[in-house]
């Protein structure tokens, strides 16, 4: 046979695929093994947050944000308690915007482990997976003894955090993060220098940085892509301008540097814990302002004022004064953002949540395009995808 | 800071006089531009390529619903400039038969977003190369996130064990939905009855 028509066809990729991360279907259109087109199918997890949030109050919405990335969940509440406190005008203490910064570091670990781990698992190592879990629990016991719950945090309130740190829970994440970097380079030491996964990632899913910024991509997707841009240098929020931490940038923008950056960003942030151990100052956690954060509840067995104080807040809510807001924060996956519209009650009138990982998703058909099909796999997993926020 | 931000509204909205239709600086230090929804696409080619804007990226599109206006959506467009590090909201109103053109030709991000807003809102972008439904279900009918939608939905999905397929039926509560209003009536109602004698004594 000298000449041969290859069949162009269409493959069904999950929605229950192990590499899929979640639920994405996914329509690739192939010309043999090369992909043609990549189509997205997303939405099967959408639960309606948006419109859940315009019916809740101000304070019931933070649960939800646990729900949409459930892998970093703090940051995300973080979005969403700065753009009330934005509208409010409310101070947060210094102690609760240290307790902040601290978790959402934290956070971002918890999330570059499972995703460092699972896409080395994606494209063929199994055993970072096995080691990475292991230091996510860890993570999530401090997570446990701040707040009482190991994922659905619902830690941060409009003013501050819940609760302060038990006794004891700095020093032992302080003995974590002395052991941390070890294993990292444990991990380190099996993948980056590793041949299968090298040949796996580099050179794959190129995305210059004029590309990235035309697709609107944030994080440490961008900075991949040779962009030094990260939100807590650029636009520090809370303690951030007195951290001192370095952000690393990739060169080609492939799956490799992808990678590359998440593992020095893991390092990165343990640094920025292990300042917030050493500087956290002693003090309130939260706003002593009794229209927005309630009373002790020491308080409220002595003072009337208190119990009213307390009967509203848990009830009617606070009413966040008429405006918009857009706040974003640089949270794991990129620029995770709530652009908020109160209209003087004590619910949102409009709260869009802006997800990273839908917008990387949407680069998935120009990033796949022309590559092989076992290509898809690699970088789903880089670009980092969780289906509770892409489908809210 | 704001007087930056107002600067750099005050540049945009002399720069195009015939698109803007309004800029402002809200309350929290964030730049407003109302524009016509027909130049959006001028307007944001001009956002993005100018040299003392430069917003290279569209970071967020999303509709608002105002179902008491006459025009009753906002379709609102957040940029990112990274090297001036700024931020700046672009809005356009329109209703539901008036299409917004597409600005997909002017940042690939729009396209989903866009989409969403279709979905979401029934606003219709014209252009969009793909204007599908994205979020809700295949085959799904209304727009979820207008105002008079009803949290419930419309209809729900069941396994149906005689069929041996998933059926669609109207939503049957078991008991009527509750809609918990704690606004207090004591504030914010005006003055109440007998109020006046109190003015009086004074």
């Amino acid at each position: 046979m000298a000449e041969s028509q290859i069949k162009s066809y269409n493959i069904n990729f999950g929605p229950q695929h192990p590499a899929a991360h979640g639920v994405l279907r996914l329509i690739l259109e192939m010309s043999g093994e090369v992909v043609d087109r990549a189509d997205p199918h997303i939405g099967l997890l959408h639960r309606g947050t948006e419109k859940l949030i315009e019916h809740k109050i101000y304070a019931q919405a933070t649960p939800y944000f646990d729900r949409l990335d459930y892998v970093g969940t703090m940051n995300q509440e973080h979005a969403f308690v700065m753009a009330a406190e934005k509208l409010l005008g409310v101070e947060v203490p210094l102690r609760g915007q240290y307790i902040r910064v601290l978790y959402c570091e934290m956070g971002r670990i918890l999330n570059h482990l499972l995703n460092v781990c699972s896409f080395v698992f994606d494209v063929g190592g199994m055993t970072p997976m096995l080691w990475g879990f292991e230091e996510r629990e860890k993570l999530m016991e401090f997570y446990e003894r701040a707040c009482g719950a190991r994922l659905h945090a619902n830690y941060f309130r409009v003013g501050g955090v819940a609760q302060d740190l038990p006794a004891g829970l700095l020093e032992d994440i302080d003995a974590w993060c002395d052991q941390f970097p070890k294993v990292v380079d444990d991990i380190e030491t099996l993948v980056t220098e590793n041949r299968i996964f090298k040949q796996r990632t580099v050179d794959i899913g190129i995305v210059n940085a004029e590309q990235a910024l035309d697709w609107g991509f944030t994080g440490p997707n961008l900075r991949a892509s040779g962009i030094a841009w990260d939100l807590r240098k650029a636009q520090p929020y809370e303690v951030y301008d007195r951290m001192e931490f370095d952000i690393p940038v990739g060169k080609t923008g492939d799956c490799y540097d992808r990678y590359l950056v998440r593992v020095v960003e893991m390092r990165e942030s343990v640094k920025i814990m292990k300042q917030c151990i050493r500087e956290m100052p002693a003090g309130p956690v939260k706003t002593e302002d009794r229209k927005v954060s309630p009373p002790p509840r020491a308080e409220m067995k002595q003072s009337m004022e208190a119990l009213i104080h307390h009967f509203k807040l848990f009830t009617e809510g606070f009413r966040v004064p008429e405006g918009e807001v857009y706040a974003a924060v640089e949270a794991p996956k990129g620029e995770f953002a709530v652009y908020l519209v109160a209209d003087g009650t004590n619910k949102p009138y409009r709260c869009k949540i802006r997800p990273p990982g839908y917008v990387h998703l949407q680069a998935l058909d120009m990033m796949s395009k022309g590559h092989m099909l076992a290509d898809v796999v690699a970088n789903i997993g880089s670009i980092d995808i969780v289906f509770g926020e892409i489908d809210r | 800071m704001t007087q930056v931000l107002k600067d750099l509204g005050d540049y945009i909205a002399a720069a195009l006089p015939n698109d803007v239709l309004s800029t402002e600086v809200t309350r929290v230090g964030e730049l407003n531009v109302v524009v016509r929804a027909a130049s959006i696409v001028k307007v944001l080619t001009f956002l993005r390529d100018d040299s003392g804007c430069l917003f290279k990226q569209l970071l967020d599109v999303c509709g608002v619903d105002y179902p008491g206006r006459e025009e009753r959506f906002d379709v609102v467009y957040h940029l990112l400039s990274l090297k001036h590090n700024q931020r700046v909201r672009v809005k356009v109103t329109t209703d539901e038969e008036t299409p917004v053109p597409s600005v997909v030709g002017v940042f690939n991000s729009a396209g989903w977003f866009e989409r969403e807003t279709w979905d979401m809102y029934g606003v219709i972008f014209s252009d969009h190369p793909d204007l599908r439904r994205i979020l809700t279900d295949y085959g799904f009918e209304g727009h979820p996130l207008r105002k008079d939608f009803p949290l419930t939905g419309h209809v729900e999905l069941r396994y149906d064990d005689e069929q041996k397929r998933c059926v669609y039926e109207p939503v049957k509560l078991v008991q009527d939905f509750r809609s918990f209003d704690f606004l207090s009536p004591w504030e914010g109602q005006g003055p109440l009855p007998g109020d006046e004698k109190a003015e009086g004594s004074h």
